[in-house]
């Protein structure tokens, strides 16, 4: 059986070598339209902000596909399908015949329709991505235009570059749709302390050489600037092929279009009405559609979304129904903006559905956790946005703990029997351990006991 | 050699229980005192803990066997081994020689788990010969053969640790498993979904959802790769392999493994730092890393870890495996491992085969080939092809298998089980016949500690009347069966060992015991006599032929039995301080009893609330392959997600998962999902 997959990205490198472990039998070609080996979307911001080389980003080494028997077309454009004949037509005119299609075509940046936009450059590539950073260094002011994650990511990287950076962002607060405003605010000036101006609920009208022009008239200066203004769905294959599109690529459980021979998978295909845009659900659609592929029995139920913000000093993270207010859900919220600190927790019937974890934080893990497996929650909800609180109990001091307390694990020696062998004699901490053992296991009560019989001692008015 | 309970003689020998191996005096009397050893690096300035201390009680303990039980009636020696044989070659006769198992155990010296495995293929021609060491070290170890071409635990001695910057602890509760080991520790990291005393100890702790530790050694090794931390000079002259190692490492970014694991990224980014900043840092991995389905490879994402930041084979820094049982070393290089001759030598190699052969006098046609896994041999027994009868050694599979209520299943439908110990354990409970055996300071043998240390574990009292040591019952029931000449005494067999771990990986033939005695212990390998022996085998080379440590890409997946909405909560098992392994031994010594009366399940408080369960109600745990009831402690030291219980009683290993490891054959004993009821 002849496979083909068209897109050679997240998702469809993905899906090549999920469907590969699973059986040998099958012919694969993969065509990608970017000459790179398939690379890591998500680090892009890593190399803009320096660290990552290229190579750094790679997901499959240049021999993997000979290793594999997998035909790589790199650099191919395809130009249509033709469902009749069942082959992938290149526009170069080679026709690759498939029995099954994978489209796994991603989607494109979003450019506004305004004047001077192609003096900007688009943050989606590798390619851009090393446009970008050519750009850079003769750059004196760069202006990235949208406040989404990918454009925070981009200014952050490239503030990190030591060039000064203005956001600039249509909606009133930054990450709308993962952000209350609130904590849109709070992130906001933490990425001011890192050399990010950030402008939220302005309209950029036309991109000049050595800045913006808002729909006011503002001049914002900068000679590099950079689009994050979302993205579109890539599609036009599936629409000329009569395939069913409405957003993306309209699938099924098993991540099938409307013709049982051709799936669609990552952020090209729409499943349940949603089109995902993060690379965990992209992945976890490869693996059904490769299940089902390889003749495995697997369904697609849709993805828990929880969006990681990655830049150095900026831990943020978000995921769920942030939104929902007190009248919907229940809702703990912690805020502390001098500390660029706000965390919030969205609880419905007991189970934690939305969160915001702006700032460092060990709650991070522990709430994902929570939200991704539905675990059941405590009902002191603070001990979820403050971990250590309940985790810390203050080392009980050898002098207040009762006669009970074990001082030694190690040899099972409680307080009440240290106290028992200072009052037939012993002083000091090797007459202790010569009596019950305390201290001579891994050693580390030995302060304790010091502190102990010090304590008996002065109680005394003994000189230990 | 020997002494009489009247003389007073103050013997230095060697604590019976894990593979810290301390040095201590043991003086005949009633009661025996034991006093710490000084000269010893493992315990150096005199440390020991409870369950040392007290290890002298088990000598006289009124539990104690001492006399042979055929069928559960007191017979004579000559009575049960004459029974033993004729039952063994009938069975031989009607079935094959595959028909009769030998299980062995990590505990027994070197001379007797050597013994054992020529036992079993010399007198027994069986292939179906394996141990309770599968269930320890076999991630560990086939992960290390693999990377450096030779598994010596730890490939350096234990006084390297206090001089390290930094060490790393995978899955390890040393504060609990070998108390005095915590003495040689510097800065710590420790790995455990569980924040166990050795947590609480350390500068930092990662708390990985269970069954994750890989993906977080990934996340750690993308971060190397990522901040520019490797150390490329090495790697380039070194290993081989990085390539595929730095692309698979690509695609486990931090926030993915944050999201895997639970481990906060800022977390991961302050232990890949402190790792690969300091001079010498030392990453050691335990069962918590290793007892999983996918042990190998988690074992190996952390070798890998080691090699990009440039640590094995440097002098104070490296990689280790923490091995566990007494002679968890030792045992797992002399052939009572399925797939392995004496010199850590594999079975199926035709030289190895010639050689041994040689040693032992016989044609190396006559030597079976690879048998079960220690889990596939249990899982096998009274089965249509399995073995219909099994002789049983230094273990408690009772307690100690996973999925135990099968495995004692398994064990009750043989024709015939022999068990031999010193105590009636739960296993020994289901055996036709049994053997009370000498113990520890009642003979002399050698042990090879976690370091690749040999050492020498000398008698100190006389045995009970009554009790006779495994190498006699091997010789006997060898002569009995096919008038074989095996040797009864340990220095005899050892001398034998040697010749047969010649020119191996293991080699001991330049080790005798007065070097031992005089050294204070011999690292292994040590090919001659005037040869020094090796504490740090990996300076100049690694094992493998061009001298190089490979790189092996490994992915994460998830445990083998995930959560879900009939078994919502994770289990892991593990230790506690006062007892040891199955707890046949230690369950049977009052201090120790008091120290840890009885078997418990941790909750967290977030769950218990949950569940509605408090501290001390009676709980049942259930999971897919059995159902025991237990005490809960709640406690915050657990995840919200998880719960632990300790394995040395009989119940927490009916619910644990045999899905092995496909390299290793370890079972998952360190993750599975249950559900937890009060019971009214």
């Amino acid at each position: 059986m002849r496979i083909v997959v068209v897109g050679n990205g997240m998702a469809g490198s993905r899906f090549v070598t999920e469907l590969t472990d699973r059986t040998k039998d099958f012919r694969v070609t993969v065509m990608g339209e970017e000459a790179w080996q398939p690379y890591n979307r998500v680090l892009l911001s890593n190399v803009l902000a320096g660290g990552y080389g290229p190579d750094q980003v790679r997901l499959l080494d240049p021999s993997w596909y000979g290793e594999h028997g997998v035909q790589a077309l790199l650099g191919t454009q395809v130009h249509h399908i033709d469902r009749e004949t069942r082959a992938v037509i290149a526009a170069s005119g080679e026709r690759v015949p498939y029995d099954i299609l994978v489209l796994a075509t991603g989607s494109e940046a979003v450019v506004p329709p305004i004047p001077g936009v192609e003096r900007a450059i688009s943050f989606r590539t590798l390619d851009d991505c090393q446009q970008i950073l050519a750009r850079s260094t003769g750059a004196s002011r760069a202006v990235v235009v949208g406040g989404g994650l990918l454009g925070i990511e981009a200014a952050r990287g490239l503030a990190g570059r030591g060039l000064p950076v203005t956001l600039l962002h249509l909606a009133g607060h930054l990450m709308e749709r993962q952000l209350d405003a609130e904590a849109g605010l709070v992130l906001g000036e933490t990425l001011a302390a890192l050399g990010v101006e950030v402008r939220t609920g302005v309209n950029v009208a036309e991109v000049l050489d050595d800045g913006v022009r808002l729909a006011d008239g503002e001049f914002v200066p900068g000679d590099l600037a950079v689009l994050a203004c979302g993205v579109r769905p890539l599609t036009r294959l599936a629409q000329d092929a009569g395939l069913e599109v409405r957003r993306g690529v309209v699938v099924d459980d098993e991540m099938r279009t409307d013709d049982p021979s051709i799936f669609a998978i990552g952020e090209c295909a729409e499943h349940a009405g949603t089109v995902y845009g993060l690379v965990a659900p992209a992945w976890e659609q490869a693996e059904v559609a490769a299940t089902v592929i390889a003749g495995g029995k697997a369904l697609y139920r849709g993805s828990r979304l929880v969006t990681r913000l990655k830049a150095r000093s900026v831990e943020l993270a978000a995921m769920g129904e942030t939104h929902l207010t007190e009248e919907h859900a229940e809702v703990v919220r912690f805020s502390h903006r001098a500390k660029g600190t706000y965390r919030k927790l969205v609880i419905k019937e007991g189970r934690l559905v939305g969160a915001i974890v702006l700032g460092e934080s060990d709650a991070v893990g522990t709430l994902t956790h929570l939200f991704d497996r539905g675990g059941p929650l405590p009902g002191d909800r603070a001990g979820l946005l403050f971990p250590g609180l309940s985790g810390a109990a203050a080392a009980d001091s050898p002098v207040r703990m009762p006669d009970s307390a074990k001082v030694c694990q190690c040899n099972n020696v409680t307080k009440g029997q240290i106290r028992a062998c200072w009052e037939a004699g012993a002083r000091d901490v090797a007459g202790v351990a010569a009596a019950t053992r305390a201290t001579t296991g891994c050693g580390s009560c030995k302060a304790a006991v010091e502190g102990i019989v010090g304590w008996l001692c002065e109680q005394e008015g003994v000189s230990a | 050699m020997k002494s009489h309970q009247s003389t007073i003689d103050v013997v230095r020998t060697h604590c019976p229980y894990c593979a810290l191996q301390c040095g201590m005096t043991v003086t005949a009397g009633t009661p025996v005192v034991i006093e710490p050893r000084t000269d010893i690096p493992a315990n150096a300035g005199g440390a020991l803990c409870q369950k040392g201390w007290t290890s002298g009680e088990l000598l006289s303990h009124p539990d104690r066997l001492t006399t042979p039980l055929l069928y559960g009636k007191p017979a004579t020696w000559d009575e049960a081994l004459d029974h033993i044989a004729s039952r063994l070659a009938e069975l031989r006769r009607e079935h094959g020689p595959d028909s009769v198992g030998v299980f062995g155990g990590g505990g027994l010296t070197n001379e007797k788990a050597y013994t054992l495995g020529k036992f079993a293929r010399v007198a027994l021609g069986t292939s179906q010969i394996d141990y309770n060491g599968r269930f320890c070290m076999s991630s560990a170890a086939a992960a290390s053969i693999r990377a450096f071409g030779m598994d010596r635990g730890m490939p350096f001695p234990i006084t390297d640790l206090a001089s390290a910057d930094v060490v790393m602890l995978a899955g390890a509760n040393v504060a609990e498993t070998m108390p005095p080991f915590v003495r040689h520790l510097p800065r710590l990291i420790v790995i455990d979904p569980r924040r166990t005393a050795t947590a609480k100890l350390a500068w930092l702790h990662l708390q990985p959802a269970p069954g994750t530790d890989l993906a977080l050694a990934l996340g750690l090794l993308h971060l190397a790769i990522a901040e520019g931390l490797v150390d490329d000079d090495y790697v380039a002259r070194r290993t081989n392999g990085f390539d595929a190692v730095k692309t698979s490492a690509a695609a486990w970014w931090p926030e993915r493994v944050e999201r895997i694991t639970g481990v906060p990224v800022a977390r991961m980014r302050q232990a890949a730092f402190a790792l690969a900043k300091a001079d010498r840092a030392i990453i050691l991995t335990g069962r918590g890393a290793e007892q999983h389905a996918k042990g190998t490879d988690t074992v190996t994402s952390f070798i890998n870890l080691a090699l990009a930041l440039g640590l094995p084979g440097r002098e104070g820094s490296g990689y280790g495996c923490l091995t566990g049982q007494g002679n968890g070393q030792g045992g797992r290089e002399h052939g009572q491992k399925a797939d392995q001759l004496p010199g850590y030598r594999k079975i199926d190699d035709p030289a190895a085969r010639a050689h041994v052969a040689g040693v032992w006098g016989v044609d190396p046609g006559t030597l079976p080939g690879p048998g079960r896994s220690a889990y596939e041999l249990l899982a096998a027994l009274g089965t249509a092809d399995g073995p219909r009868s099994l002789l049983l050694f230094g273990s408690n599979p009772v307690v100690s298998a996973p999925a135990s209520l099968a495995v004692a299943e398994r064990l009750r439908s043989l024709d015939f089980l022999v068990v031999a110990d010193f105590v009636r354990s739960e296993t020994a409970e289901l055996a036709d016949v049994v053997l009370p055996t000498t113990q520890w300071a009642e003979e002399s043998g050698t042990m090879t500690n976690l370091e690749g240390r040999v050492l020498l574990r000398r008698q100190a009292v006389e045995p009970p009347n009554g009790v006779r040591s495994d190498l006699f019952v091997l010789a006997e029931l060898a002569a009995r069966l096919g008038d074989h000449k095996f040797a009864t005494e340990p220095r005899e067999v050892f001398d034998e060992l040697r010749r047969a771990s010649a020119g191996g990986s293991a080699d001991y033939s330049g080790i005798t015991y007065e070097r031992i005695a005089d050294e204070t212990g011999v690292f292994w390998p040590c090919p001659s006599e005037d040869h020094p022996g090796t504490p740090r085998p990996f300076l100049d080379r690694f094992a493998h032929p061009d001298g190089r440590a490979r790189f092996v890409a490994v992915e994460h997946r998830p445990p083998a039995e995930e959560a879900d909405d009939d078994y919502p909560v994770y289990l892991t098992t593990g230790r506690v301080l006062a007892h040891y392994q199955s707890g046949a031994q230690t369950r049977r010594i009052a201090p120790l009893v008091e120290a840890a009366p009885e078997t418990f399940v941790e909750i967290h408080p977030a769950l218990a609330e949950h569940l509605e369960i408090s501290s001390g109600d009676q709980v049942r745990v259930t999971s897919r392959r059995g159902s025991t009831e237990t005490v809960a402690r709640v406690s915050d030291t657990i995840r919200p997600d998880t719960v632990f219980m300790p394995f040395h009683w009989e119940g927490a290993n009916r619910l644990t998962n045999p899905a092995l490891d496909p390299t290793s054959r370890m079972p998952e004993f360190k993750v599975c999902a249950v559900r937890l009821e009060r019971v009214a």
